[in-house]
């Protein structure tokens, strides 16, 4: 895919970062997943979509060999259970961080790198380099030194992906990561993630309930509803075929100047997303992030309005601002 | 000078081997709680402290009627009980205060009981003041060379886990997906919280052991911004009371109202909740000004920003599409 062509040719687009084959998982006598599998190959960046409870956090875990599979294979570079190998950079979600912790971002982001050792941590120049080079790549300086309790989300956010990264692993989870952030800070976080992964060669699977803002950094989507999952570009994955019969019940997807809406229900006015903010995001004249197949995102959109199931997925996430003038700077000229 | 010294150090101070004793086990024991305490408040385990402690009773109230070091007794149900509470399941944050809560109950409850044994079947009347309120001027130096080993044990396991300790104190997702074994580094945890309170026990008493794992440790983690750093100033401030404690104790022979003495556990607790006082006071948060210097910059981090910045100045990431 895109990735792949912009990537050294070291990276053999045949060798797998993830493989995931016929995996299910029950958890507590209820099938969290049923017969899952997909494939993520060298440097993709791959958006994890589904509704609160579709088995998002679950297939992570799983993943990161914390969850047994009930049935079937995940082999992260061909290696079975490879979390413990530094194959796999984790992101988890929503990561309550006390400001009354003595723990500064720098402390955090080192812990990625040693956290695992026993002993006390020696300070070395090496390592403080590293830490020093990884927090200038998710430009995290200037708050290097400051207790990561009382940082911002996003903040925080640009911290657990240098603490994720910076054991250079292959393949990078995250676990809801723009929850809780405006949409100027998920659009930076995003950003960020493509930039610094691409730099980096590694593969990214990060899990929203909301996929439009990840429209424009991602190569495929895998789509979970009901425990089961359809993978591919979004242009194949989210049409109204394939995702009725993923929710096993009827559901409409609408594309709106580039945004896509899922819609579910049979339209008694629940269903309609009341999204308020959506307004002021219009979408920018640029063209497609050179992954010019998928409609979807022939659009470097801003903003949201996915709805799925009845009416209740967007109701927590506050009015995003408006931010007039400001897109097209934001987006730059993605080609 | 000397006029000064005699006034903090009451005559005979260095000479006394009760003193010299109690400097060096409360000391000991200082030192430990400290250390290990600020692991105890950095992973919001103050009431598991407070629980170990309270049924180290039922060990120093068991050992007298063995006839056997308060140490022991005190150490072996600290040990005992905080293998249970791992067992009936504080990893999980509703678990917690319910393990631990059963456990201290169950330990107190037989606590009454050899209490009771121990004023009325044996010659140790004092034993339930002793193991309540401790012994610091009164202790055997046969228990010097066991202070020394638990205390040992305590600041090993600190050492040793210290960066898996603190990852999975941070969060216990990051730390499993790290590999770290989690449950086995809280339950590593807890046996040093366990020993530690065991050695305040025989200093401060039960009752005031908690006041020296969770006080130090309150402080230096309200002025540090490190984690070494904070382990390292609650060990420091832990000593610092307990001797500033020791030398008050000593000089409050010729006190008011009986001149025989006030006891060396007051002291520290009071130093140390002035301590803890003074540093909620005198609020030097460490990054409190540093915050509020960076808001004020202009420079709004992610989610607190209220006013919205132009998106191309806050966005350093905007050129990323371009790369691919």
């Amino acid at each position: 895919m895109t990735m792949t062509s912009a990537t050294p040719a070291v990276l053999d687009r045949a060798a797998d970062v993830l493989a995931v084959d016929g995996l299910s998982v029950r958890l507590g006598g209820r099938d969290v997943l049923r017969d899952v599998g997909f494939r993520i190959g060298a440097g993709e960046f791959v958006g994890l979509i589904g509704s609160n409870g579709a088995g998002k956090t679950t297939l992570l875990k799983v993943i990161l060999g914390l969850v047994a599979p009930t049935a079937g294979t995940v082999s992260v570079c061909g290696q079975p259970r490879a979390a413990r190998k530094g194959l796999v950079g984790y992101v988890p979600q929503k990561i309550q961080l006390d400001p009354d912790m003595p723990v500064r971002a720098r402390d955090l982001v080192g812990l990625g790198l040693d956290g695992h050792r026993f002993g006390l941590p020696l300070p070395g120049r090496g390592k403080r380099q590293q830490v020093d080079e990884m927090l200038r790549a998710v430009d995290a300086e200037r708050f290097a030194d400051e207790r990561v309790g009382n940082l911002s989300g996003g903040e925080q956010q640009r911290v657990m992906i240098a603490h994720a990264l910076i054991s250079s692993p292959r393949l990078l989870l995250l676990d809801e990561p723009l929850a809780n952030l405006d949409l100027r800070s998920a659009q930076e976080i995003i950003a960020l993630l493509a930039r610094v992964c691409a730099q980096r060669g590694v593969s990214v699977l990060i899990s929203a309930h909301e996929m439009n803002p990840l429209l424009p950094v991602m190569d495929s989507v895998v789509y979970l509803a009901g425990g089961r999952a359809a993978s591919g570009t979004t242009a194949e994955v989210v049409r109204s075929e394939v995702l009725s019969e993923l929710y096993g019940h009827h559901v409409d997807v609408i594309r709106v100047h580039g945004r896509i809406l899922v819609v579910a229900g049979t339209g008694d006015g629940l269903d309609i997303p009341a999204e308020s903010g959506a307004a002021a995001c219009s979408p920018t004249s640029g063209q497609s992030p050179a992954a010019g197949e998928s409609v979807a995102s022939g659009y470097p959109l801003g903003e949201l309005g996915e709805q799925v199931g009845h009416g209740q997925s967007l109701s927590h996430e506050p009015p995003p601002e408006p931010v007039p003038g400001a897109l097209p700077g934001a987006q730059g000229d993605p080609s | 000078m000397t006029w000064l010294l005699h006034l903090l150090f009451a005559p005979g101070f260095f000479s006394s081997a009760p003193v010299r004793l109690a400097l060096l086990t409360g000391g000991v024991a200082a030192l430990v709680s400290g250390a290990v305490g600020a692991f105890t408040v950095l992973r919001g385990q103050s009431y598991a402290g407070h629980a170990l402690a309270d049924i180290s009773v039922t060990g120093g109230s068991g050992s007298y009627l063995l006839g056997i070091s308060p140490l022991l007794g005190f150490a072996g149900t600290g040990v005992l009980a905080a293998g249970v509470m791992d067992m009936i399941g504080i990893r999980r944050p509703r678990g917690r205060d319910l393990a631990t809560g059963i456990v201290r109950g169950a330990g107190l409850g037989i606590a009454a009981l050899l209490l009771y044994w121990d004023t009325t079947h044996t010659a140790a009347a004092g034993a339930a003041v002793t193991i309540l309120f401790g012994s610091m001027f009164t202790l055997s130096p046969t228990v010097v060379p066991l202070v020394i080993a638990c205390g040992a044990v305590a600041l090993a396991i600190v050492v040793v886990l210290y960066r898996p300790l603190l990852l999975s104190s941070v969060s216990a997702d990051l730390a499993a997906a790290r590999g770290i074994r989690v449950r086995a580094v809280g339950l590593a945890c807890l046996l040093a919280i366990a020993l530690a309170v065991s050695l305040s026990a025989l200093t401060v008493g039960t009752i005031l052991s908690t006041a020296l794992l969770v006080g130090p440790a309150a402080i230096a983690l309200r002025i540090t911004r490190r984690p070494g750093l904070a382990t390292v100033t609650a060990a420091l401030i832990g000593v610092a009371v307990t001797w500033v404690g020791i030398v008050l104790a000593y000089d409050s022979f010729t006190w008011p109202p009986q001149h025989d003495g006030w006891p060396v556990s007051f002291f520290v607790v009071a130093l140390t909740f002035t301590g803890y006082l003074l540093a909620q006071l005198t609020g030097r948060r460490p990054d409190r000004g540093r915050g509020s210097a960076r808001r004020a910059a202009g420079r709004p981090g992610g989610q607190s920003a209220r006013e919205p910045a132009p998106l191309a100045a806050a966005t350093p990431g905007t050129s990323a599409p371009a790369g691919r």
